[in-house]
């Protein structure tokens, strides 16, 4: 396997010009701006952080985490030493998916669950959360009232409460029936300090479940295929599976043995892995055989000449640890309902830096890059 | 997932690469005719497990790859038409035309929907009868059987308001072409597999009679490329050059009679058809007979019909023949990748340069590279 893996003068040109700093030069959004692949973050650091860039939004993670000050008179910004810190969680999401009602769940659930992810992948409880609804005119209230029934299940069940929000109304084909925005804002009580930049040369990948549930179900509820299956969304809240997770390191007197936590979601397991190694300036290893996918999106995929790693998941985690606590970490996940088929699916390697390589179940290597734009299906 | 697992053992892979290893160990240079097999030999990492000695070349036979920028400006000028709905395969939508991509037209204003069949863009043009829906049709035997169903389909219910842009191709003329080139050096063939459950095995008998090299008709699975790849070698040892069927559980001798019939039926061949980086080929291209004339898209509207030479920095024709590697182009990975391709070996990830670029630039091949 090393040996395959030793860099290469064709590999080192390629790496270069991709690790070169593009220009944003398109001229207009495509759907490929929206995809979670290379389109998407060359808009953002091409185009938001030339013109937003702070320390905290530089980060580019999903959410950003800060410090503040509580003192005798209030609450004030950080860099105020001396007194007790709070660290921070803040995210903001917006959900606009097509079907808006899906096997598994519907817009609202996903809006909630969403946002309290990005805030539990930072190590935080999910506190409060806002929620910012475009209507379009004519859309059944019925309908909404189902979503709000999601929306109030899921915050129960996260132990959330959406304390502000907001209600725009456009006109008929100005917008898809509803889009929901969600903020949403936590406290980390732990002193855990994840980042995609944290994978170590040596950690575990551990994944929470089987891969590409929610967007395989989306594309069999768009109703283009034709297709029935028992597949549901995954989407559901993860705050209950960090919160074990850091409770387990705790007990091992490792909080700093959980190095990255996000949850794959557009763009799939193989975008997540790749910003960790290109953030992160590591190799990470998968093993194919050990990635769970269930038979219904497997066969989904197949047919559609999709790959799983890429399809989109709404309740899983990806986490890289220290590999003293790997093991106890996956026995711990697995407790939960959200991880009962937690596993590990590799580890993280020194080099090639910035790059996902996976052993294929057939015996090959292969590298599992980036997605251009959309996973688009194959002709033949 | 039955049916298909069966062909994806590790352990029987182990054991083929083994077979394949004692058969020889001359230097033999095959070619994959199918962006299918080229796509599954990086998606497995097949080349991992061939000895040294054996080399894939990636041939012509990704559709998606061959079109030439003029027919895609075609394309997206008749999209940009007012009235049309433009429907095609999703991997079509990023091909760059001389200067944008049908992705991008759509972006622009103009209606471009990714079907799954040419049967749903005639659905969309039942459901819109003030539109005018055009079917980008494109791929070789094996997809043009369905457009051909599609346009009697569309003429017995009297759809008027359903076209096809027609770019079908014909493999046996462009393999010809490529075995008349004097630069090619190839011992055998990884034959077309869905292509041949329409066209069977018999039509590449020239091969083999009249240029002496084996070819093996080969599925899509992994163990079916392996399998495929001991069997040519095996001919090549035994100094024999036969057509064999890898493929036996969907390819025969004769064929799909009644797809051809259907195919023979609509479409007949153009004299001359233009292929990205090989250039025009007597033959190679459908289009629709004249019978079927309402149904052309070709012309019911006004097309650019430009010939567009290829960029020059672009090899793609010396990489689909195998005279080059991808790596070897000076623009591979640096000013062509797939984000921004050049050529169109780029765009697909059936492309041979795409399927270097994503699945390959660490393997074996990477290490051969900084041998030669």
């Amino acid at each position: 396997m090393s040996k395959l893996f030793s860099p290469t003068p064709l590999f080192e040109r390629v790496e270069r010009a991709r690790r070169k700093k593009h220009k944003f030069r398109d001229t207009q959004i495509t759907l490929a701006h929206g995809s979670g692949g290379r389109a998407m973050h060359e808009l953002v650091e091409g185009l938001f952080l030339e013109y937003l860039r702070n320390p905290l939004l530089e980060e580019l993670e999903d959410q950003a985490v800060f410090e503040i000050a509580a003192t005798a008179t209030g609450v004030v910004g950080s860099g105020n030493n001396g007194h007790a810190q709070i660290r921070m969680a803040f995210t903001t999401d917006s959900y606009v998916v097509d079907p808006i009602f899906f096997p598994g769940g519907d817009i609202g659930k996903l809006a909630v669950n969403g946002t309290v992810n990005d805030l539990a992948m930072s190590g935080a409880r999910p506190l409060y959360l806002s929620a910012g609804f475009i209507l379009e005119e004519g859309f059944p209230i019925a309908d909404l009232r189902q979503i709000l029934e999601s929306m109030r299940d899921a915050a129960g069940e996260a132990g959330v409460a959406v304390v502000t929000g907001d209600t725009k109304v456009v006109q008929k084909g100005s917008a898809d029936k509803v889009f929901i925005n969600t903020s949403g804002i936590g406290v980390i009580e732990s002193p855990v300090h994840v980042s995609s930049s944290g994978a170590q040369i040596g950690d575990k990948v551990i994944l929470s479940g089987t891969v590409g549930d929610h967007g395989t179900t989306i594309m069999i509820a768009r109703g283009e295929l034709e297709l029935e299956t028992d597949i549901e969304s995954d989407t559901a809240p993860l705050n209950g599976l960090v919160q074990a997770m850091v409770d387990e390191a705790g007990k091992a007197l490792a909080f700093d043995a959980i190095h990255c936590l996000r949850d794959p979601t557009r763009g799939g397991v193989a975008t997540t892995l790749n910003e960790i190694a290109s953030s992160s300036e590591v190799c990470i290893e998968l093993d194919e055989d050990l990635i769970p996918v269930r038979e219904e999106a497997k066969g989904a995929c197949e047919i559609l000449g999709l790959d799983p790693l890429y399809v989109a998941n709404e309740g899983k985690l990806i986490a890289i640890v220290a590999p003293e606590i790997a093991e106890r970490l996956v026995k711990r996940m697995k407790e939960n309902r959200y991880g009962r088929d937690t596993c590990l699916i590799g580890e993280v390697k020194s080099e090639p830096r910035g790059i996902v390589a996976l052993r294929t179940g057939f015996g090959g290597t292969r590298i599992v890059d980036m997605l251009v734009g959309e996973q688009l299906p194959r002709i033949c | 997932m039955k049916f298909i697992d069966e062909y994806r053992q590790g352990d029987l892979a182990l054991m083929l690469a083994e077979q394949i290893e004692r058969l020889t160990d001359q230097p033999l240079k095959l070619m994959e005719v199918c962006g299918g097999h080229t796509h599954t030999i990086f998606k497995y990492g097949i080349e991992d497990l061939l000895p040294r000695n054996i080399e894939m070349i990636h041939g012509p036979g990704c559709p998606v790859c061959v079109i030439p920028l003029g027919r895609v400006d075609d394309a997206i000028s008749i999209a940009q038409q007012p009235d049309v709905i433009f429907t095609t395969f999703g991997d079509a939508m990023r091909v760059p035309g001389s200067k944008t991509s049908l992705l991008d037209a759509k972006a622009s204003g103009a209606d471009v929907r990714m079907v799954y069949s040419p049967l749903d863009a005639l659905k969309i043009a039942r459901q819109n009868p003030d539109k005018n829906v055009v079917f980008l049709g494109l791929g070789f035997e094996t997809t043009a059987p369905s457009s051909a169903m599609t346009i009697l389909k569309a003429a017995k219910d009297k759809v008027e308001n359903f076209s096809v842009f027609c770019n079908h191709i014909t493999i046996i003329p462009a393999l010809k072409a490529m075995l008349d080139s004097p630069d090619l050096k190839l011992d055998g063939f990884v034959g077309p597999g869905h292509v041949s459950t329409v066209i069977g095995t018999s039509c590449y008998e020239f091969v083999p009679r009249d240029y002496g090299k084996p070819l093996v008709v080969t599925g899509f699975e992994p163990l079916d490329v392996l399998q495929s790849v001991f069997m040519i070698i095996k001919q090549i040892v035994e100094g024999r050059a036969e057509i064999e069927n890898q493929y036996t559980r969907v390819v025969t001798r004769e064929g799909n009679k009644l797809a051809l019939e259907v195919l023979f039926e609509v479409f007949e061949p153009r004299d001359y058809f233009e292929w990205r980086g090989l250039g025009s080929i007597a033959h190679s291209g459908m289009r629709l007979r004249s019978k079927y004339a309402d149904f052309d898209a070709e012309l019911k509207f006004r097309v650019p019909g430009l010939r567009i030479a290829d960029p020059k920095a672009c090899q793609c024709g010396e990489i689909l023949k195998g005279v080059k590697k991808p790596w070897e182009c000076k623009v591979f990975g640096t000013a062509c990748t797939p984000e921004t391709p050049i050529g169109s070996c780029m765009v697909s990830s059936e492309g041979a340069c795409a399927a270097y670029y994503n699945f390959g630039r660490l393997s074996k091949i990477a290490e051969r590279s900084s041998a030669n």
